[in-house]
């Protein structure tokens, strides 16, 4: 009972730690897929803005037309973003048929296109999650939305709405947050970007989609390195302090067997041995529970918040998180060992 | 028995520190024992069995005097030393058994091997010993499924399996039965018959004693009487 107890004990910081790296990977793999699926080759963001950015329009949507005249541009549409809930789902205000034009349109599993100035289109993530189908009302963004459809993930945001409602609503006319620019030939990206600096001003940022994709990644978001950094300290001390504790109990609970191997001729370093490998049996095992514990994680997760809390597997991790386990199971099982280990065989041999 | 002197112990004193007390628990013992040789001892709770028990088996050092085991002084030895004979020199059986519960009998006596550094199988002759001692169909349970007669012998067979110079037995039939008692006892005489094992056995019984070749009476820390 009490090793079953510091496995599961062990397994609570495994699963924090990769409940919260799932998360994060799952957060930027989620955008990197919904970007892609956009279909542009450049987006061009208002100055001084994050790549991260998820809210306000800054931007004067007069751009679009200016940078759709340029030499290459095939397409050009502007995109309003939102902040939907907390800080992971955005809504996106869109020109239907030009972000149709770029993207190829959604693919729909149920209903269709905005009919309605407050229709708004929902992935079957978000609908999952808010147990919404085509019909129904939902209240974001402060205001009351009509579901017009249901469409496959995957392609800008999980929530979409109508650029000029969304504008209108805001009480910002005719701005934007950002524009997705489709070329005539890809390769002429390079080029297009100096022009379009040439036009804009060098401090607007503009990048191709290759290059802003890459941006998405766990380093490149602030803090979160430190974060995870934190929570895998965090870690290693309940790891240490569990199996610290586990063991000394393990030790006072078999002091008289401890005399009884030292009687037969056993070593220190056999008796530290033997603890150390119980630690390291009970670091393995914790690693094991808490990949378990994680998959019930993911599967509440997946059923509960499937859109705003997007999260994967990421396999590699398990071997970090096993590894900073083990080694705060074996720190832990240190001083329980060597007290052991010193344990004088004859008071050892008289414990009841 | 023959006549090589196993055990050599002149004028050995041991005092334990207790809080602020300074407890003599041996005060100047003299002591042979033959190669081969089944000594009783007996004496009083508080005499100084155990302890010299103890200083023998090198699970403590003397304070002063010798003590030589084989060719091994005691009084010199690390910490170390005592360990590795402890693997090999004596075997130790307990009034209490002290078998390990959580293994089977059987695994109580392969930990002994591991631990003494022998193959993990038993010998022929090891085989034939746990058939004297009546274990070879037990050694697939463990102690609370055992009787305290069968817990003793898989302790006995235990402590010889590392063919042990000696074997220190520490009230063997303490917690035992007159039948059971008698069993081990004829068990420790057979081992020292049959395979000329030296045993030193701790005793408050005069008729578990005269299993012995001779007695050693102790009282207050000083053996008073060898009969």
């Amino acid at each position: 009972m009490r090793s079953l107890l510091s496995v599961l004990l062990i397994g609570v910081p495994v699963t924090l730690i990769l409940c919260l790296v799932g998360l994060s990977h799952g957060f930027i793999e989620d955008s990197q897929k919904r970007n892609l699926g956009i279909g542009a080759d450049l987006l061009v963001r208002p100055k001084g803005s994050s790549f991260l950015s998820l809210n306000g329009a800054p931007m004067r949507e007069e751009f679009v037309a200016l940078i759709a005249k340029q030499p290459h541009v095939q397409l050009a549409t502007g995109v309003y973003n939102q902040t939907a809930e907390g800080v992971t789902l955005g809504a996106a205000g869109i020109d239907y048929d030009q972000f149709a034009k770029m993207s190829g349109g959604f693919t729909f599993v149920s209903g269709g296109r905005f009919a309605r100035p407050d229709d708004i289109i929902l992935d079957e993530f978000y609908a999952t999650q808010t147990k919404k189908k085509v019909g129904d009302t939902i209240e974001l963004l402060k205001s009351k939305w009509h579901v017009s459809g249901i469409m496959e993930g995957g392609k800008l945001a999980h929530i979409v709405v109508p650029l000029k409602t969304l504008q209108t609503r805001n009480d910002n006319p005719n701005h934007i947050s950002q524009v997705f620019v489709k070329l005539d030939d890809p390769k002429q990206v390079t080029a297009v970007i100096k022009n379009l600096h040439e036009l804009l001003g060098d401090d607007v940022p503009i990048q191709s989609m290759d290059d802003f994709i890459s941006l998405l990644n766990v380093n490149n978001i602030p803090a979160l390195a430190g974060f995870i950094a934190v929570v895998m300290g965090i870690g290693v001390v309940i790891g240490f302090l569990v199996v610290s504790l586990s063991m000394y109990m393990a030790v006072l609970q078999r002091t008289r067997e401890i005399g009884i191997l030292k009687s037969l001729g056993a070593s220190k370093g056999f008796i530290l041995g033997i603890i150390l490998s119980e630690a390291l049996c009970l670091g393995i095992a914790g690693t094991v529970s808490g990949i378990g514990l994680t998959y019930g994680a993911a599967a509440l997760i997946h059923a509960l918040k499937p859109a705003t809390l997007p999260m994967i597997m990421v396999y590699e991790w398990w071997l970090y998180a096993g590894a900073i386990t083990i080694v705060g199971a074996l720190l832990g099982a240190l001083y329980p060992g060597l007290t052991a280990a010193s344990h004088d065989p004859i008071e050892a041999l008289s414990y009841e | 028995m023959n006549n090589i002197d196993i055990i050599r112990i002149s004028d050995l004193h041991k005092t334990y520190r207790v809080g602020t007390v300074d407890v003599h628990a041996l005060r100047g013992v003299d002591l042979t024992v033959k190669k081969g040789e089944f000594l009783s001892i007996v004496g009083p709770s508080g005499s100084g069995k155990s302890t010299l028990f103890h200083i023998i088996g090198a699970l403590t050092s003397p304070t002063s005097g010798t003590a030589v085991v084989g060719d091994q002084d005691l009084s010199r030895m690390s910490d170390a030393e005592r360990t590795r004979m402890r693997k090999r020199t004596v075997g130790f059986v307990f009034q209490k058994f002290n078998l390990l519960p959580n293994l089977t009998a059987r695994d109580n006596i392969a930990v002994a091997r591991h631990i003494g550094g022998t193959a993990p199988e038993p010998t022929p002759e090891f085989t034939e010993v746990l058939r004297l001692l009546g274990i070879a169909d037990r050694l697939d349970h463990k102690p609370n499924a055992l009787s305290g007669g069968e817990q003793q012998r898989v302790a006995i067979a235990r402590a010889i399996v590392n063919h042990p110079a000696i074997l220190l037995a520490d009230e063997p039939t303490g917690n035992l039965d007159t039948e059971n008692s008698r069993t081990v006892l004829e068990v420790l005489r057979d081992l020292n018959q049959r395979m000329g094992q030296t045993i030193l056995m701790i005793t408050h019984n005069p008729e578990a004693a005269t299993y012995g070749h001779s007695t050693v009476h102790m009282r207050d820390g000083r053996i008073v009487e060898r009969t």
